[in-house]
């Protein structure tokens, strides 16, 4: 039963089946497993990348904080709409910047509320959390 | 208020939570390899045209929902499942089970269920958890992978019932309804009809993408995923197949392992010395998934990467699909008189 911490590992370790000694289930206790600690590393380190290059694509002015935001939260354009509550057809308009500086505080607080941002924060693309 | 129930860690969250909602009526007899294996829950599927999280859509479980309700279907116990549109209404429904002392199954989402590490938080909405009191604001919640038990406050038990994107929970919550003393004989026609269903799911269905037929056609793709995706990509879509196949709820080796143990304990039941001689074949078959996660890991850590890495990682699969069409095709070979 491998024991290599994880995330997950630091909170509750997990269930896994083994067999014993004389081939019979049981139940043990496992704090994780290298293979798939580094499968947990690899997905993040994509999601850590695409936000960097949505991040800068907003500086750069050609999409909107929109994109960071989603990029940070993991969301596509279909679940965003379910959150939001907007089309969305309205959110790839919402994700030009020149369309987003026009939404009124009240339009962005749907935003906000999908993101779990302030909506000041939403607009200057700042997050608090680690 | 709480209600008295006994919080049960299990590896995975339904049939955890199946197994625990059942246990006042069962003795403790439903264990959670038992509730897997009666409501069928081993499976394999990857649809090629979808994308989650970026990376291709594999499961190796059935459908989130079918376990709870085949097994109480086998068992024949009713089960009252609902939907909500609005979240008062959810929330009242759920309030007045309690009152009424029952212990109830939610699903949610897990992007925002607070007590999950952050690493471990997607946009995934088919977990499975108990609610089994409240005090004061606070929801008590038996979640199955977790050691103890752990509460939510309103707000955050309604968020994650109320989670977006895929199979969207929509408040959803069940449980089974009270129904006296669940007998080893009503245990014994349970495990058979789920082993049957089970044969049917793997063996039977329609396609090239689901059940065995499914293992070797992803086999067959993973060896073009190198040229078609490049190496970066290619290695991103493994560690998703083997996040799918080991990561928390799985019981590890992609569900195999829990299968296996479900088949022993269908032995003490049902006394056919086929069940343990199957039994290896699964627990082979996990310790293949393993050796194939190990490679994968190889290519997405960048210590190996050849084209002949690829048709190794490819073959695995393919010999892992004959494995469990064997193991599949002996367990609907057993005469059950």
């Amino acid at each position: 039963m491998p024991q290599d911490i994880s995330a997950l590992g630091k909170i509750t370790k997990e269930v896994c089946y083994a067999t014993d000694s004389s081939g019979k289930y049981v139940t043990e206790l496992s704090s994780g497993w290298d293979v798939k600690i580094n499968a947990l590393d690899v997905a993040w380190e994509d999601i850590a990348k695409r936000t960097e290059i949505a991040k800068q694509k907003v500086i750069n002015k050609e999409a909107s904080p929109l994109l960071f935001f989603m990029e940070y939260r993991l969301m596509d354009i279909s679940i965003l709409s379910d959150y939001s509550g907007y089309w969305k057809w309205q959110i790839k308009r919402h994700m030009k910047p020149e369309v987003f500086n026009r939404l009124s505080d009240k339009r962005l607080q749907k935003y906000a509320d999908a993101f779990n941002v302030q909506v000041e924060d939403l607009k200057t693309m700042t997050v608090h959390e680690a | 208020m709480k209600l008295d129930f006994e919080h049960r860690q299990s590896a995975h969250c339904e049939s955890g939570v199946t197994s625990s909602l059942l246990r006042k009526d069962s003795g403790g007899k439903i264990t959670e390899p038992l509730a897997f294996g009666i409501g069928a829950g081993l499976f394999y599927v990857y649809v090629p045209l979808i994308k989650i999280n970026n990376g291709p859509a594999i499961a190796f479980r059935t459908f989130p929902g079918l376990i709870f309700k085949r097994t109480c279907n086998a068992l024949g116990i009713p089960v009252i499942r609902k939907k909500f549109s609005s979240r008062e209404s959810a929330e009242k429904y759920l309030q007045e089970r309690l009152d009424e002392g029952h212990p109830v199954g939610c699903q949610v989402g897990v992007y925002y269920l607070s007590y999950f590490p952050r690493e471990y938080r997607f946009h995934f909405n088919a977990h499975n958890l108990i609610v089994y009191g409240k005090e004061d604001d606070n929801y008590l919640i038996s979640d199955p992978v977790m050691e103890t038990t752990t509460s939510l406050t309103s707000y955050e038990l309604e968020r994650v019932r109320f989670a977006k994107g895929a199979l969207a929970p929509k408040g959803q919550l069940y449980y089974p309804k009270d129904t006296g003393e669940i007998t080893d004989e009503q245990i014994r026609k349970a495990i058979i009809s789920g082993i049957k269903n089970n044969v049917n799911q793997m063996l039977r269905i329609p396609g090239n993408f689901a059940g065995v037929r499914g293992i070797k056609y992803t086999g067959e793709k993973i060896k073009k995923w190198r040229d078609k995706l490049g190496l970066q990509k290619a290695g991103l879509y493994l560690a998703q197949l083997v996040r799918m196949q080991e990561e928390i709820g799985t019981g590890g080796g992609g569900f195999r392992y829990i299968y296996a143990a479900f088949l022993q304990e269908a032995y003490a039941y049902l006394q056919k010395e086929e069940l343990l001689e199957i039994s290896k074949k699964f627990t082979a078959a996990g310790d293949l998934w393993r050796t194939a996660a190990v490679q994968a890991a190889g290519i997405y850590k960048g210590r190996i990467g050849s084209q002949k890495d690829f048709d190794q990682m490819g073959d695995y699969l393919i010999e892992i699909s004959v494995l469990e069409k064997e193991a599949f095709t002996a367990l609907k070979s057993i005469k059950w008189q």
